[in-house]
């Protein structure tokens, strides 16, 4: 059968069949009898009161069957959206935490702020309507930007937070780290701005909610990355519903980046409505509500200083931060900034101290979250923008500053709170400059400049903590919510198996990694498999996928499971084959008697199992369905070197990326092109925050500028280059599967690599993202200035 | 979208007649930008007259040392035309940079002129090679039809029918894309012709304009560096979200440097 072989192995996605063949079954495509359509009242205003709503004349519009506003939502005891994750003040008190009214409660505090829904039988009736619900603003100042938000005088969002301050949190020993910048040989100091982005999942997102009066049941079909936590969230703390009577199902999703982990206003108000009405309420996105509503991410604003000896050995790094939340905290936003980010600061590095400040604010712009790699894309850029920028100080190869502070002795205690397991950075590095040719950079550059272009290289050497557990450690951090994960195996009477999983695939191709997983296990075909996510009534219970988790955590939930399976088949089998359970092996799918030709199959085993006529019933139960749930001991730590040539047109400031080299070290790979993919995928997002995409709101009016793909950047397929990839394997030692996670690895590092080559070609110290045409000839302009200075 | 009436105009004379009729009317010529503004609610026409059946505003024809390009052709016919490769090649160029492949197969050259988007291809390509633009109701020289943003020489229920570009001796465009729009930030088209040396801009202005210096210098010696030092002025030029009126003046003299040696086959 050759079973085994699968684990390693590029087999094509189970799931491209649905996708590619339009089968899929996203949740707009979801039709229940007798279904209404729900359009949102927005606010126009980036920060305003809500005098009056008069919603008489849309109530009276064609089709309307409802209209409901915040007050409707109080008088009905429905509670505000919830943070996931508390996080403590340098003083110890606990951040502020605002009230996140799903429709507004007299005052609306961002663009696209959720006002009134208009439910109707059909969508375009409810949103005609919509323009009817009058609405009096009295309009208040706004404040937007990061670096304005504290500042004397400045707007205030919630009465709560009276200097629109949610928490200022700390990490590190700040004394030991002053002593040693004070009198270290060397400081290279950058400032940096994180520039905000908008995920734009091309699936926008989407919910259907139905209520059965027969059971006084719901359904919510939605499009999220975590379907069980979607419903504990809204049930305990928003609703007051019976978990129990709430299902809800992410079947089909079209790419999350984070972006759909969240507990949004329109998923509580479609359910809850929907037993107002009696009827099906659904809500699609449209793509300007998507950039108007949805999370955002990043959006930091850094000072950052490395202090390094005559060597080059690092000594100590200090970081201020300034993290925008956004009007309200969604569901993770306060442990991105902090938990996700400052602990990430020791990179590949041994530096020995650390410490970082950060300053999480509130703006009138909407909710700011985790977006692929939450956290820890701001804490490389950081990092390798740092680091970069001394080798070039102190004139030492940047390849060479990396090997003198590489951590090189596993398992290694950080100064900032993570214990990496294992990694081998130099591998990576090593494979990375033979990869991308950096040999031969020199002549390339001059081949560059003979044809008047500018080239430039540069390196990152990210780190990335994934497979976001353990709970109790996170529970210690403020978390709110168990990190674990849940699966179940079940065998059929004839072999065949469904595993039900509490990971989510929005892309991940986890139908077909997770099924090579079980098939090489159990010694069985890949058609024999099938996985079973994002239905809270199917599946026992689930996490979710964000944070590169899945295989770490719910792929060794399921092993676990499957431990449980083949520990039990063993005991039917040694019945069937009247041996001691101890002697009998398992391999290939296939039951042995130890050292004698004795053997059956799994199917046999299984089949037994369900008609158990030959059986041990007397200590046995019969069937064969396993469960397990599976809380890791630590996080993981995929780590890879990137190396990035680009080429600058000095006449344009147009950049290109001619070269881009990715070095991953994600431990075991079970499917090496779905690895690829989600590499590129990330690269591209990566690659897109460096040079094109860019959230801009008003500064004055707080309105989005860039409310479209007409003005917001997305990288498209002539912005990057055929990718370079390789992998090494450094197995994880603290999960069976010895994986590490991949999603997220890209858009980590990409950012730091591609501006440390911009800034290379330019023979510039810094360059804000996204290094845009016009930033990147303004700098030209004032390098050519400062020279004839 | 807001509701509609739709009418399919089978003649110029009838689509005239239907504008006449129905004063908040807007012509359909492809549809590229009104289609998209009226999902938006942007823009609420009460009627659409829609030229796409009327088989006189399309098609391209040679005359002389004329080439005359019906309104209602599509950028993809432009872009693809054997008459225009061998005549106005750049022409055909430029209407391959426009848009993406489904725009390319709906938007018309009528409907983009008569739209006069500030960074709209097009107008570079009338202007920059002395095309004339024909109407129901007369001959419009392209120097007197573009008149602000969004804004030219037409006037109600005016429809354009055809444009007659001559053919030019070299000619060539430049454009510097929007990379999110991919619509010119600045697009410089260049030609010597019958009328002398032309370049005309589109992208940086309110709409497309002409350069007299940039001209002069060329009509002496038509070579790169005869542009290279000369630099529009950044007063009453676009500065957006995208580029500053200062670096929009500069790739003026970027483009028109590249459209330059574009014509001369370097």
């Amino acid at each position: 059968m050759g079973a085994m072989n699968l684990i390693g192995t590029a087999v094509k996605r189970k799931e491209d069949y649905r996708f590619l063949t339009g089968a899929g079954t996203y949740t707009d495509d979801v039709q229940l009898d007798r279904q209404t359509y729900a359009y949102f009242v927005r606010s126009p205003h980036a920060h305003a009161t809500i005098k009056r709503i008069n919603k008489d004349k849309a109530l009276q519009a064609p089709g309307v069957l409802a209209v409901f506003t915040g007050e409707d939502l109080t008088a009905a005891k429905v509670a505000g959206l919830p943070c996931g994750w508390l996080i403590t003040d340098v003083n110890g008190q606990p951040m502020k935490e605002p009230a996140h009214p799903p429709l507004a409660q007299g005052r609306v505090r961002y663009v696209g702020d959720h006002v009134a829904v208009v439910i109707a039988e059909s969508y375009l009736q409810a949103k005609d309507a919509g323009e009817l619900v009058e609405v009096d603003y009295a309009v208040l100042p706004a404040v937007v930007d990061v670096a304005d938000a504290r500042k004397k005088g400045a707007p205030v969002l919630h009465e709560v937070a009276p200097d629109n301050t949610c928490y200022v949190w700390a990490l590190g020993d700040k004394a030991a780290v002053d002593k040693v910048f004070a009198s270290a040989h060397h400081v290279t100091q950058l400032d940096f701005v994180n520039n905000r982005l908008i995920p734009n999942a091309v699936e926008p997102r989407a919910a259907l909610a139905s209520y059965n009066r027969a059971e006084d049941s719901y359904t919510l079909y939605v499009a999220s990355q975590n379907p069980h936590v979607e419903r504990l969230l809204m049930t305990a703390f928003v609703l007051g519903l019976p978990e129990h009577k709430v299902r809800v199902v992410a079947p089909d999703v079209g790419g999350g980046f984070g972006s759909k982990i969240y507990l949004y206003a329109e998923d509580v108000v479609v359910t809850w409505a929907s037993k107002q009405i009696n009827r099906p309420v659904k809500w699609t996105a449209e793509r300007s509500e998507s950039f108007l509503s949805d999370a955002h991410g990043r959006d930091h604003l850094t000072h950052a200083e490395l202090a390094l000896d005559q060597d080059g050995k690092f000594l100590a790094m200090r970081v201020q931060t300034t993290a925008s939340m956004g009007a309200y905290l969604s569901t993770f936003a306060s442990c991105i900034p902090t938990i996700l980010y400052a602990t990430l600061l020791a990179g590949q590095y041994t530096t020995p101290l650390i410490h970082c400040e950060v300053t999480a604010v509130f703006t009138n712009t909407a909710p700011v979250d985790a977006y692929r790699g939450a956290g820890r894309p701001e804490a490389t850029y950081v990092v390798e923008r740092l680091v970069e920028t001394a080798a070039r100080e102190i004139k030492l190869d940047p390849a060479e500053i990396r090997r003198r502070n590489f951590i090189r002795e596993f398992p290694y205690q950080t100064p900032v709170a993570l214990l990496y397991d294992t990694g081998n950075y130099e591998a990576t590095l090593g494979e990375a400059v033979k990869l991308a040719d950096v040999a031969g950079f020199s002549a390339r550059r001059q081949e560059a400049a003979a044809r008047g272009k500018l080239r430039g290289l540069g390196y990152a050497a990210y780190i990335e903590a994934c497979g976001i557990a353990p709970s109790n450690v996170a529970g210690s951090l403020g978390a709110r919510a168990g990190l674990f994960e849940a699966g179940e195996v079940r065998v059929h009477p004839t072999g065949k198996v469904t595993v039900f999983t509490g990971s989510h695939s929005h892309g991940q191709g986890h139908e077909t990694t997770f099924a090579q997983v079980v098939a090489s296990r159990l010694g069985i075909g890949l058609d024999d498999v099938d996985i079973v996510h994002g239905d809270t009534d199917r599946v026992l219970f689930g996490m979710g996928t964000y944070g590169s988790r899945s295989i770490a955590v719910g792929g060794t939930a399921i092993v676990k499971a499957l431990d449980k399976v083949i520990a039990k088949g063993k005991k039917i089998a040694a019945h069937l084959m009247e041996a001691a359970d101890a002697d009998v092996e398992f391999t290939d799918g296939v039951f042995k008697v130890a050292g004698t030709d004795k053997q059956v199959p799994f199917a046999q085993v299984a089949l037994s199992a369900y008609v158990p006529h030959n059986y041990p019933l007397d200590r046995l139960e019969p069937g064969l369905n396993e469960n397990a749930f599976y809380d890791p001991t630590n996080f993981t730590f995929p780590a890879g070197t990137y190396v990035c040539e680009v080429e600058v047109d000095p006449d344009t400031g147009e950049t290109q990326i001619v070269s881009f080299t990715a070095v991953d070290d994600f431990g075991k790979i079970i499917n090496p092109m779905i690895v690829a993919g989600q590499v590129h995928g990330g690269l591209t997002q990566g690659i897109g925050q460096a040079l094109l995409e860019n959230c801009r709101y008003d500064r004055q009016s707080g309105q989005l500028l860039t409310g479209s793909l007409l003005d917001y950047c997305m990288p498209r397929a002539d912005n990057v280059p055929s990718f370079k990839l390789e992998t090494k394997e450094t197995p994880c030692t603290h999960n069976p599967l010895g994986v590490k996670g991949c999603g997220e690895a890209g858009a980590i590092g990409a950012p730091a690599a591609v501006m440390n080559a911009l800034t290379d070609a330019l023979g510039v110290r810094d360059l804000e993202m996204p290094a845009t045409a016009e930033r990147v000839w303004r700098a030209l302009e004032q390098a050519k200035m400062r020279k004839a200075a | 979208m807001y509701q509609f009436n739709y009418h399919k105009a089978s003649s110029v004379a009838d689509a005239a007649a239907l504008l006449a009729r129905n004063p908040e009317a807007k012509l359909l010529a492809g549809g590229q930008t009104l289609i998209g503004a009226m999902k938006l609610r942007l823009a609420a026409p009460s009627d659409l007259v829609d030229l796409g059946a009327i088989a006189e505003l399309r098609g391209i024809r040679a005359d002389g040392g004329t080439l005359t390009i019906g309104a209602m052709t599509r950028h993809a016919e432009v872009a693809g035309s054997k008459d225009l490769a061998q005549t106005i090649p750049a022409l055909a160029a430029l209407a391959a940079s426009i848009g993406d492949r489904m725009v390319r197969n709906m938007g018309t050259l009528g409907g983009s002129l008569a739209n006069n988007d500030p960074a709209a291809d097009y107008p570079a390509g009338v202007l920059g090679l002395a095309a004339t633009v024909n109407t129901n109701k007369r001959k419009i020289a392209a120097d007197q039809f573009f008149k602000g943003m969004y804004e030219t020489a037409l006037e109600p229920g005016e429809i354009i029918t055809s444009i007659g570009f001559p053919v030019p001796k070299r000619a060539a465009y430049a454009k510097f894309k929007n990379p999110a729009s991919r619509y010119a930030i600045v697009g410089v088209f260049v030609s010597e012709g019958q009328s002398g040396v032309r370049v005309a801009v589109t992208g940086a202005g309110p709409c497309a304009f002409r350069v007299a210096e940039m001209e002069k210098a060329l009509a002496a010696k038509f070579s790169p560096d005869a542009v290279v030092g000369i630099r529009v002025s950044a007063d009453g030029l676009n500065s957006d979200l995208h580029a500053s009126s200062e670096y929009r003046a500069h790739l003026v003299t970027v483009m028109a440097k590249r459209a330059v040696q574009a014509a001369l086959g370097k």
